[in-house]
């Protein structure tokens, strides 16, 4: 073994560690989550990087004919009245829910400059969109459903973004939070559903309101939304929300 | 530097060979866990626990699980698409397993890019990859092949002095195996498939791209047991040295390949 050879090769791995640390503080104008230490994580991030510096921002996912809606598994959270994951059961849906969520306000703050709470009624008078798409789940599976809801992109334009919004922040009935930045948040695809092939939503599937966002993986299509809040900067969640939790952040892929 | 080829493989053949090694142990590990979480496979845009799978694999405690409840149709009609909550706690390590297969998976594209760049640079497709023109006969084809089935492998020449066989061999996995598995792994991520919904279409669907992915894998790893067996077969020590250090034996040059069909 020659010395000259040794050295080669560490130049070698010092310029292809160099130049993937470069792909990664390149992005470093464009806020990630935080890893938590987590190589994983890190990993996560530069996916993120990578499909928001690489794939057309405003490309939308297919949809699909009434002929192909297709059985749908309801996992997770299927009724948050219920007591599982170690949560104990909601009172407060379980009264919600015996109103026919009449009561339902949701609650719309952070860095907007009409910060409101919204009925079921209110949200079903903005533009509405339905849309038949397939949902695809971490786990494997897919399914098609039909989705009616209010682009979240109006619910923004009424409530008046900030000009220093960047990210949208939910909060669920089942104690989750999660977030997303404003590409997702502001494409046409993304909704508030409050209706299911051709149905007011069910409880299995996240009534009165769950977000879809269809260029994502369907954990981030949060069931059962209570309260929105526009921010500057990323809310993981913290302990409720997925980073922290050992799940990506950004899941396009 | 004595990197000719008689001498072994070259510098950046060696470096490609072990990330691509760790990437794909990396990948099959993460890939089967995936797997083992939804443990089968359809064809077309849709499949899950409510419809009919094309294949069920025994590999976990989530096959056939049952648990089941509340099943709603959506319509009035028969053979209405149904609803069902799922009762039944699924053994579920997809935090870290997806994480780690989208790790690896950078790792595989990355070095593939380098490996392809540098290959065509270096003639090494054209050179130790095509068959060459004294191997392209069916005479040498069968002989090849009755050679190996009777289990009369060359000894190592330490270096790509490549029969026909592996030839197309590695040509099959590099070219179509592993592009293959990237491009159906990127079909099931929804933000591609948005951006190339082409993707969608050539695969047949969502589900059909997982299906391949899989087969592809299934394929990829029938591969590397071969491989393994035959570097065993053909001179573990000589062939190690020659993808590890370069060198055959050390100071010694690799006699052209003669004695080789």
């Amino acid at each position: 073994m020659t010395g000259p050879r040794l050295i080669a090769r560490r130049q070698l791995l010092a310029a292809g560690l160099a130049s993937a640390g470069g792909l990664i503080l390149g992005g470093c104008s464009r806020p990630v989550p935080p890893t938590y230490g987590s190589l994983l994580r890190l990993g996560d991030n530069l996916t993120y990087l990578a499909h928001r510096a690489l794939l057309p921002g405003e490309s939308l996912v297919k949809e699909y004919s009434r002929a192909e809606l297709s059985s749908f598994p309801a996992v997770g959270t299927t009724d948050p009245a219920q007591p599982a994951y170690g949560r104990p059961p909601s009172e407060t849906y379980r009264a919600l829910q015996r109103g026919g969520f009449a009561d339902f306000r949701l609650p719309v703050e952070g860095r907007i400059a009409r910060p409101g709470r919204w009925s079921l009624a209110d949200l079903k008078g903005l533009p509405s969109r339905t849309q038949i798409t397939r949902h695809v789940c971490e786990e494997g599976w897919s399914a098609i459903g039909e989705w009616t809801g209010v682009p979240l992109s109006r619910l923004l334009d009424a409530a008046g973004l900030e000009p220093a919004a960047r990210f949208v922040t939910f909060h669920s009935i089942d104690g989750t939070v999660d977030s997303i930045d404003l590409l997702d948040a502001l494409h046409p695809q993304t909704l508030l559903a409050y209706g299911m092939n051709g149905q007011n939503l069910p409880i299995q599937h996240g009534a009165p309101l769950r977000l879809r966002v269809e260029r994502q993986v369907g954990y981030k299509s949060m069931k059962y939304v209570s309260r929105i809040v526009v921010t500057e900067h990323i809310d993981d969640g913290g302990d409720l929300g997925n980073p922290k939790n050992g799940w990506a952040w950004y899941v396009g892929i | 530097m004595a990197d000719t080829p008689a001498a072994g493989h070259t510098r950046w053949v060696r470096v490609c060979h072990w990330s691509v090694t760790v990437s794909v142990v990396l990948l099959a590990f993460t890939g089967v866990e995936i797997l083992m979480v939804h443990p089968r496979l359809y064809w077309g845009e849709v499949g899950n626990d409510l419809t009919p799978p094309l294949i069920e694999l025994p590999i976990s405690r989530n096959h056939r699980h049952g648990g089941w409840a509340n099943q709603t149709p959506f319509f009035a009609s028969s053979g209405s698409p149904l609803s069902a909550s799922r009762t039944y706690d699924i053994f579920n390590q997809n935090g870290w397993g997806r994480s780690l297969h989208f790790l690896a998976g950078w790792l595989l594209v990355v070095t593939g890019a380098v490996y392809l760049l540098a290959g065509v640079a270096a003639g090494h497709f054209r050179r130790h990859l095509v068959p060459r023109a004294s191997q392209m006969s069916v005479a040498h084809f069968g002989r090849e092949v009755s050679d190996h089935l009777r289990g009369r492998i060359p000894a190592a020449t330490g270096g790509p002095q490549y029969g026909l066989l592996q030839r197309v061999t590695y040509l099959g996995v590099v070219f179509v195996a592993v592009p293959m598995l990237i491009v159906t792994g990127l079909t099931m991520a929804p933000a591609v498939a948005a951006a190339f919904p082409i993707l969608l279409t050539v695969f047949g669907g969502h589900q059909s791209a997982r299906t391949l992915h899989f087969l592809a894998f299934a394929g990829l790893m029938l591969f590397a047991a071969v491989h393994v067996a035959m570097v065993v077969k053909s001179g573990f020590t000589r062939q190690m040295r020659a993808m590890t250090v370069g060198h055959t034996e050390p100071g010694a040059r690799t006699p052209e390949l003669a004695s080789k069909p």
